[in-house]
């Protein structure tokens, strides 16, 4: 059992690091030395040994949650808050997947940024104080804890993005990116609000309760929860608001494979699961999750058939991926509140608590895979621009010879993001299928149509850079980059390691280790033949995993006849689908739309100006205006002041006449 | 009791303006270290109260009572309770940091020193003053340095904004005179105490005190200054040197907050509630309108001190929210948006010293040029567009919290739901600011310009420093502050 002081020390070593490299070690180190990165390895990787400590101790442990206490921050009258920690099966499982993941990012980041002229310095600040902050937004026992440490993470992305802030599309990105999610943020800050008001507690334990227990309920849940679920579109880049995360591919290559692939893009995903005993009592807001998660699955995957750029067909990806975490998540609740709703589902508060918290293994089971998988393809995407100096995948091609570690640990994750059996994509991705299968229809084929899409669009990545034509060599002889080669072993061991956990992480749930880890109840063991018999698995009569991976393998197909036997241009496909592959190609025009028409003509150029206007001469004009009446006046009646005294005179005289009268009138 | 620590502190700069308008030295550095040193003693005696200040007692402290004028009733009365003594510090420690960023002013430093030793008397005497007539007084001497600075050391169209804020200012402090003399009138006392404590009915109302809320209330909504009453703002603000921006932005404004707390909501309670719906309605205008104007904005301190009307709304709202938590907020953020902006103006000060352009159009790239002043404007942006971990976000969560969960008006919470939009349009400006002053390609013409030098750091890193700390640990502040919220909140009935 894990003491809860080092529980503590798995946020606090990051942000130490984050201390020691920002504030005390530039006084004394050049900003390239590669001091700062051995310092945040070194902090991370003892914060790494510690959540695994910890993920064992609550998986060994009978209560399944190791018990934290609280410090006092703030108290205002009724107003009263607490910062803290839970442990349980969920931050256990992510503080594992950020610290491991950070770890390999921040190893390989020694050989990525090494040539770059700003140095390791701000680098690994930034990457410290991220790697803190997103361990504080998983391991927050509160969802005001969580919020500040949403926002944490969203600074560090725009920070990160930015990183090369001297060019103006990273600056562009990196704004875009924070404002964006930010209007996602507006809906989580108002679904705090919702549920303190109600609740008059931050506490995520005892929101639980008190919506099992119905004192939280009716419209103020499920406004509370579709604001929650705002954020986490914001953050996890869902449908509306996924344009920011194609963008964000600015920022350097490791920090895609972090941020904007394994961990804070899946903030979103974790805080659906944080909340999820609050959603199943709220069918409309579960039901939007499944419906929204659905779409994004196949929109993005769409787009990513089209993107020529390897890190946008992997961000896409990533937005798809996230789309079946969202899927697998809101299609397991949905099925909770519904028998919640029927009157099927009976039981103590705690126990439905339990339930509803085991329901989320499904979409956190493709987190977990997803995360290793995806981290490995961006190293191994930005290995390969380590090697070529782009990400254009048109002027890539014939890689694999010269770059053989990096082509085997791409295949890999390739093949495990396609869900080829037996790696870990194919299990996290068969559980998601399963539960769409049996509750949504619909959801279920956009699934398996996405599976296809995925399989095709990521070994048409791996045909175009691997395979094909080698276009590298002697700049003098017009190629485009000189002769390509492996890149060093500090970026190759993540990928090798990496490649490793894509394989294996997904055996954990084979006979159900990972679902009775998150609460539900242990099946029978199958022991290791459970691999195999995954085959004549069926659900409601059907062969589900068989036929997901055959229609994975079709993709694959696919995307080799089309780029290596060349069968069929990509072109004349292309030609033939015409202007739906406009559409697709230019996104939607998600784009043009939200910055050209909503931004930019809309706002900047319509109301604000109006407002502008508005202010100058209607506000401050009457302002000004009153002024000069008052002056006007005055230069008015200056007119009379001649300095006469006659004319003085005949004023009295008349002014005491009128008195007179008024007097002989009134005055009786 | 034994020994008068308000007013030491209130009177050490005015004598310090004395001194330096008296003296005559060659060296033009006397009158900045008489300076310096004249603000320094305050700073550190505010501290020291803010330390010795009994946070269980709460109540009035540190008074002081003198018959003053007796034939009026009135007293030369000085006290701090949780409410004003955090203001109080804010002053003497924007009033100190104001002399080190005047420390390059060449043009007349004997003048310029004098005149902002003496406004920061005046600003320090409107928050610890418990007499009506004493508090009119020195809310109205701070006009006269004020207009000076702006028109003789400020720039662009310098004499038209003095101006302007003169004639504003004077139009809003007629009515609050009205107002206080027809409190007078009614209650026969200028104790801002008793009146609070005792209610109108004190004596039978010689004018209905709507009217006389009324009249008070303009007087600080100007100052504060709240839509429609905030035209002068942008003009002084950008016109005014920088120091001067700096305590205007930082306590000056303030003052109108702290006036409706004290006046408005404690001696008017009925009348606060009653009025409580439109003054939201105008908060929350304030708070989109003004931030929607600032994304207008080019010049960078026209920019900033715009926001100062978005962020001022939070205040209203607060205000009016009239609940504890949402009054603590609000009290929460003056204090706050004093340390942003006032440091955000330092560092546009600096910017427009150091690059001799203010036109976001026109900078670029200047991160790598000034990197220090760039990490310091980042900090105070974020802070501005209200990021945990800084002082803004304690402030306006607690802001949105207390007037979500308040029932002084119906559906106060779809109006707070309102009001958080403006965060996403904050947000938009301020990134927008930081991208055009400092990233992009880098510029040549740029290359000579000037990092900050190390008295600069000293004064950006301790607001940097006290950003932190509030944002970080709030209750540094909030337990003060509510030791003074708390009976006012009890005359409201909440």
């Amino acid at each position: 059992m894990i003491p809860y002081q080092l529980v503590w020390a798995i946020m606090l070593l990051p942000l130490g690091a984050f201390i020691v490299n920002g504030l005390i070690l530039r006084l004394f180190v050049n900003r390239k030395s590669p001091v700062y990165g051995y310092v945040t390895i070194g902090a991370i990787g003892l914060a790494a040994v510690f959540s695994v400590w910890a993920l064992i101790s609550v998986a060994t442990n009978s209560e399944h949650l190791i018990a934290v206490p609280d410090v006092n921050w703030i108290s205002i009258g009724t107003f009263n808050f607490h910062i803290g920690i839970m442990m349980d099966q969920l931050s256990a499982l992510m503080v594992v997947v950020v610290s491991v993941v950070s770890l390999m990012v921040q190893i390989y980041s020694l050989g990525y940024m090494h040539h770059d002229e700003a140095g390791y310095y701000r680098y690994y600040t930034f990457m410290s104080l991220f790697t803190f902050s997103m361990l504080g937004l998983v391991l927050a026992d509160n969802l005001l804890f969580t919020f500040v440490f949403w926002e944490m993470v969203g600074l560090c992305s725009y920070l990160l993005i930015g990183f090369w802030f001297h060019k103006p599309s990273a600056a562009n990105a990196a704004k875009k990116a924070f404002i964006v999610t930010r209007l996602g943020d507006f809906g989580f800050l108002a679904g705090i609000l919702i549920l303190y008001f109600n609740t008059h507690t931050f506490d995520i334990a005892q929101l639980h309760s008190l919506a099992v227990a119905g004192v939280l309920g009716g419209s103020a849940l499920t406004w509370a929860c579709i604001g929650l679920f705002g954020g986490a579109i914001g953050k996890s880049a869902q449908f509306p608001l996924h344009v920011w995360l194609p963008d964000a591919m600015e920022g350097p290559t490791p920090v895609s494979a972090l941020i904007h692939s394994a961990t804070m893009v899946c903030a979103g995903v974790f805080l659906v699961a944080r909340t999820m005993p609050m959603f199943v009592f709220s069918p409309e807001a579960i039901r939007i999750v499944a419906i929204i998660g659905g779409f994004t699955a196949i929109f993005a995957a769409t787009m990513g058939l089209v993107a020529n750029d390897i890190k946008r067909v992997l961000a896409y990806s990533t937005i798809s991926q996230i789309g079946y975490m969202m899927l697998g998540l809101g299609a397991a609740g949905w099925a909770i509140a519904a028998e919640i709703n029927s009157g099927a589902l009976m039981g103590s508060g705690e126990e439905i608590i339990i339930i509803a918290k085991a329901a989320v293994a499904v979409g956190m089971f493709h987190l977990f895979t997803h995360a290793f998988f995806k981290s490995l393809l961006f190293m191994a995407a930005g290995s390969v621009n380590h090697a070529t100096g782009t990400f254009d995948m048109r002027q890539m091609g014939g890689l694999r010879k010269t770059m053989p570690w990096t082509y085997v640990t791409f295949l890999i994750g390739s093949l495990s993001l396609a869900g080829i059996w037996p790696l870990a994509g194919f299990w996290s991705k068969d559980e998601i299928l399963a539960t769409a299968f049996t509750s949504q229809p619909v959801l279920f084929w956009l699934a398996m149509i996405t599976v296809f899409l995925t399989a095709f669009y990521m070994f048409r990545a791996i045909f175009m850079t691997f395979h094909g034509e080698y276009k590298g060599g002697d700049p003098a002889a017009d190629k485009k980059y000189a002769h390509t080669h492996e890149s060093p072993w500090v970026m190759v061991a993540p990928l090798v390691f990496l490649a490793l956990l894509a394989i294996g992480v997904g055996w954990w749930n084979v006979t159900g280790g990972f679902s009775s880890f998150m609460g539900h109840e242990a099946e029978a063991g199958h022991g290791f033949m459970a691999v195999f018999n995954i085959f004549t698995h069926t659900v409601n009569g059907v062969p589900l995993p068989l036929i997901s991976l055959l229609i994975a393998l079709f993709g694959i197909f696919a995307a080799y006849v089309i780029y290596i036997k060349k069968w069929i241009t990509a072109k004349s496909i292309g030609k033939f689908f015409g202007p739906v592959y406009d559409v697709v190609r230019d996104k939607y025009y998600f784009d043009e739309l939200y910055e050209n028409v909503i931004v930019k003509i809309g706002l900047m150029k319509g109301l604000f100006t109006g407002f502008k206007l508005f202010d100058e001469k209607g506000v401050d004009g009457a302002v000004n205006g009153t002024a000069a009446v008052v002056v006007r006046g005055g230069k008015a009646i200056r007119q009379a002041q001649t300095g006469q005294l006659q004319l003085y005179g005949i004023f009295i005289g008349i002014g005491l006449v009128i008195i007179t009268v008024c007097v002989l009138i009134w005055g009786m | 009791m034994d020994f008068n620590w308000l007013s030491t502190i209130l009177f050490l700069p005015a004598a310090g303006a004395i001194v330096i308008a008296l003296i005559k030295g060659k060296d033009e550095k006397l009158y900045k270290w008489l300076a310096a040193v004249f603000t320094a003693i305050p700073l550190a005696l505010a501290i020291y109260l803010f330390v010795a200040f009994d946070r269980t007692a709460g109540g009035i402290q540190f008074e002081e009572s003198y018959l003053w004028i007796s034939p009026l009733n009135s007293y030369y009365h000085l006290g701090v309770d949780g409410l004003s003594l955090p203001l109080m510090l804010l002053t003497t420690f924007l009033g100190f940091l104001a002399v080190l960023i005047s420390w390059k002013v060449t043009s007349r430093p004997r003048e310029f020193f004098a005149w902002l030793l003496l406004l920061e008397t005046s600003i320090i005497g409107v928050f610890v003053s418990l007499d009506l007539l004493l508090f009119f007084i020195m809310w109205e001497i701070e006009v006269i340095p004020m207009y000076f600075l702006i028109s003789v050391w400020g720039s662009g169209r310098k004499g038209y904004s003095a101006t302007k804020y003169v004639i504003y200012t004077l139009l809003g402090s007629a009515f609050m005179l009205a107002g206080i003399l027809s409190l007078y009138f009614t209650t026969g006392s200028l104790s801002m105490v008793d009146i609070a404590n005792g209610g109108l009915g004190m004596v039978q109302a010689a004018m209905p005190a709507a009217a006389i809320f009324w009249l008070l209330f303009i007087g600080f909504a100007v100052k504060l200054p709240m839509f429609p009453l905030h035209t002068w703002l942008p003009d002084a603000h950008t016109d005014a040197p920088t120091a001067v921006s700096v305590m205007l932005a930082g306590v000056l404004i303030k003052m109108g907050g702290y006036g409706m707390i004290r006046l408005c909501v404690s001696m008017f309670p009925s009348q606060a509630q009653e009025y409580a719906q439109i003054l939201i309605i105008l908060a929350l205008i304030g708070i989109i309108y003004g931030a929607a104007v600032t994304l207008m904005q080019k010049d960078i301190k026209r920019m900033i001190a715009y926001s100062s009307i978005s962020h001022m709304g939070y205040v209203l709202l607060g205000i009016f929210a009239l609940g504890e938590v949402s009054l603590t907020g609000a009290s929460l953020q003056m204090f706050s948006h004093g340390i942003v902006t006032g440091l955000l103006f330092a560092m546009a000060g600096l910017i427009i010293h150091n690059v001799e352009v203010r036109d976001l159009t026109k900078l670029g790239g200047l991160a790598k040029q000034i990197p220090i002043i760039m990490v310091v404007f980042v900090i105070a942006g974020l802070a501005s567009l209200g990021l945990p971990t800084t002082s803004g976000f304690a402030a306006e969560f607690l802001v949105f919290l207390g007037s979500y969960t308040s029932n002084v008006v119906a559906h106060l919470n779809v109006y707070t739901i309102i009001a958080i939009i403006g965060v996403v349009l904050t947000a938009g400006y301020i990134l927008w600011m930081l991208q055009q002053a400092f990233h992009g390609p880098v510029k040549k013409e740029f290359n000579k310009v000037k990092d900050a030098d190390g008295l600069e750091r000293f004064y950006m890193f301790a607001l940097v420093a006290v950003i932190m700390l509030v944002g970080i640990y709030p209750a540094v502040l909030t337990d003060v502050f509510k030791v003074g919220i708390e009976p006012i909140v009890k005359l409201i009935g909440g």
